[in-house]
């Protein structure tokens, strides 16, 4: 039951006040600018445009100095942002064949055209604090090489050519939005990759290990992963035609999974995607393991009953706002709610303190039982 | 290098200028020196488009997530049409840009390309040939440690 109440709007206003304060913090010590946090801190500005799903570095950048690098409440100022964007329409499928790369390794093809090309990965460092980054350091310059200049193809086309990998279907259906119409299950697999590149990249690479560690059989290799840059073209209807209207730095993964047929498939390799905004490489391997085991039914392989196999249970839980919407509304007054259960449980131990010992003993097992 | 962005037509124009760097874009504008004048048809406005992706790279599309994206069109006095589409929300970015395309079809479009156009495109070509040379940088070239024999 809800009652409205009033009151606590002077204690509302002082304690945002408050919040203001502190999220300045020190006022001796220099302000963040948002340029700032958006060239020094870029992976938690990808990491909120990914799971915000909304693309703007300024933005996401904003949210997070907003939030205090609080990231969750971060994407949640954009998600909210994001519903008073009007729609003006959807650009073509981004063609990441023709990514300009910063990264592109292949754990499977050592002599991949294009090469193995580390980019600028954490990989190989040894963890180790770097107390140089505490003071002021002048950088050297990163070397160079002679440039690529031709596009890298995709790994995969090389398999295909053998066919022995699992074609992907080609259409140019217009696939669902799960942000204008309700997710309903059973979903489908453009769907459920729109779930998973705005999910939570804690949860999704949850369910991603578990698949791993063999809740759900699901050995994969990382077929190709790569970073870089995509242009976004959009038909532009007054002019006929269509022009670039941006370009955005995506992760890509591909992973190809062994796959022994079954009773629809031949044996053959499958293939898990994970397509994430921003360098967000852990969250596209994670997006892609846990694409793959949601893929069981259309291989034909068997439920196992694993939480990565249960579309419901990892779409449903995957978003970590709804999430924390429904989570954190239990910290707001119930107080009527609550007055309600108080009555209860009162009278409920008026009423069993008048029972014998034994008729109390009685009630203990039989809620012991249910 | 081969001129990536291509700059004598309408479509290489508008794709150039849409990811242009902002500061880069407007102090070209200003040095140019133009100030058309014009009527909005559209006046500018921020909005959102979904930006799609393929399954498995190659496969049916898929939702990824929306980008912001400002756009406008007007009209010059003699007619001429000029639309701004850019990303991000700048709503000065996208009048100079629909400014500019505007002025594109008319004659002074050899000046203006030469004077803002090309230059844009050498710069946005430059800063991707650097990265891609940092990237070569890193690309790993393997060597086979002595084999045993068999």
């Amino acid at each position: 039951m809800y009652v409205a109440v009033k009151g606590g709007e002077r204690a509302i206003e002082n304690a945002h006040a408050w919040l203001a304060e502190e999220r300045r913090g020190d006022t001796s010590v220099a302000e963040l600018s948002l340029s700032q946090i958006r060239e020094q801190l870029s992976l938690a500005v990808n990491r909120v445009m990914a799971e915000g799903s909304l693309y703007d570095p300024d933005l996401a950048a904003l949210a997070i100095k907003q939030s205090r690098g609080d990231l969750i409440e971060a994407i949640f100022l954009i998600r909210a942002y994001r519903t008073t964007l009007p729609r003006f329409g959807a650009t073509l499928p981004v063609e990441t064949g023709e990514m300009a790369c910063d990264r592109r390794i292949s754990a499977t093809f050592k002599d991949a055209p294009g090469g193995q090309v580390l980019g600028p990965t954490f990989d190989y460092t040894h963890r180790l604090l770097d107390f140089k980054l505490a003071a002021d350091g002048e950088l050297p310059e990163a070397p160079t090489a002679e440039p690529r200049q031709e596009p890298t193809p995709h790994i995969t086309e090389f398999l295909q050519g053998e066919d022995i990998i699992q074609r992907e279907p080609v259409s140019e259906e217009t696939p669902g939005d799960l942000t204008r119409e309700p997710m309903q299950f059973p979903s489908n697999r453009p769907l459920r990759l729109q779930s998973l590149t705005r999910g939570d990249e804690g949860f999704v690479l949850g369910m991603a290990y578990s698949t791993q560690r063999g809740y759900a059989r699901n050995h994969a290799f990382v077929g190709e992963l790569r970073i870089g840059r995509c242009a976004v073209e959009m038909e532009i209807p007054e002019l006929g035609f269509a022009i670039e209207i941006g370009e955005i730095e995506l992760t890509e993964c591909e992973t190809v999974n062994q796959f022994t047929g079954s009773k629809t498939e031949p044996p053959q390799f499958t293939r898990g995607y994970g397509l994430v905004f921003g360098q967000s490489e852990r969250k596209s391997i994670s997006m892609a393991l846990v694409d793959r085991a949601l893929r069981w039914e259309e291989l034909g392989e068997d439920n196992l009953g694993a939480a990565a196999q249960d579309e419901e249970f990892v779409l449903s839980h995957c978003d970590n706002i709804q999430a924390t919407g429904f989570l954190e509304h239990i910290k707001l007054p119930h107080y009527v709610d609550f007055q309600s259960e108080l009555e209860l449980v009162r009278k409920l131990r008026r009423e069993a303190e008048e029972r014998t010992s034994e008729q109390l003993g009685a009630i203990a097992a039989q809620e012991a039982a249910e | 290098m081969t001129q990536e962005f291509a700059v004598d037509d309408r479509q290489g124009w508008l794709s150039l200028m849409a990811s242009a760097d902002e500061a880069k874009l407007t102090r070209l504008w200003q040095d140019y020196g133009a100030s058309p004048e014009f009527q909005w048809l559209r006046a500018p406005e921020a909005g959102g488009v979904m930006v799609r992706g393929r399954m498995g790279g190659s496969g049916a599309p898929f939702n990824l997530g929306e980008m912001t994206v400002t756009r406008c069109a007007l009209t010059l006095e003699d007619g001429t049409v000029g639309h701004g589409y850019v990303q991000g929300r700048s709503k000065a970015k996208a009048e100079i840009v629909a400014k500019i395309d505007a002025l594109m079809q008319t004659p002074v479009a050899d000046d203006l390309r030469s004077r803002v156009l090309t230059p844009l495109a050498q710069a946005r070509q430059a800063a991707k040939t650097a990265r891609a040379a940092k990237a070569a940088a890193t690309k790993v070239e393997f060597f086979t440690l002595v084999r045993g024999e068999d």
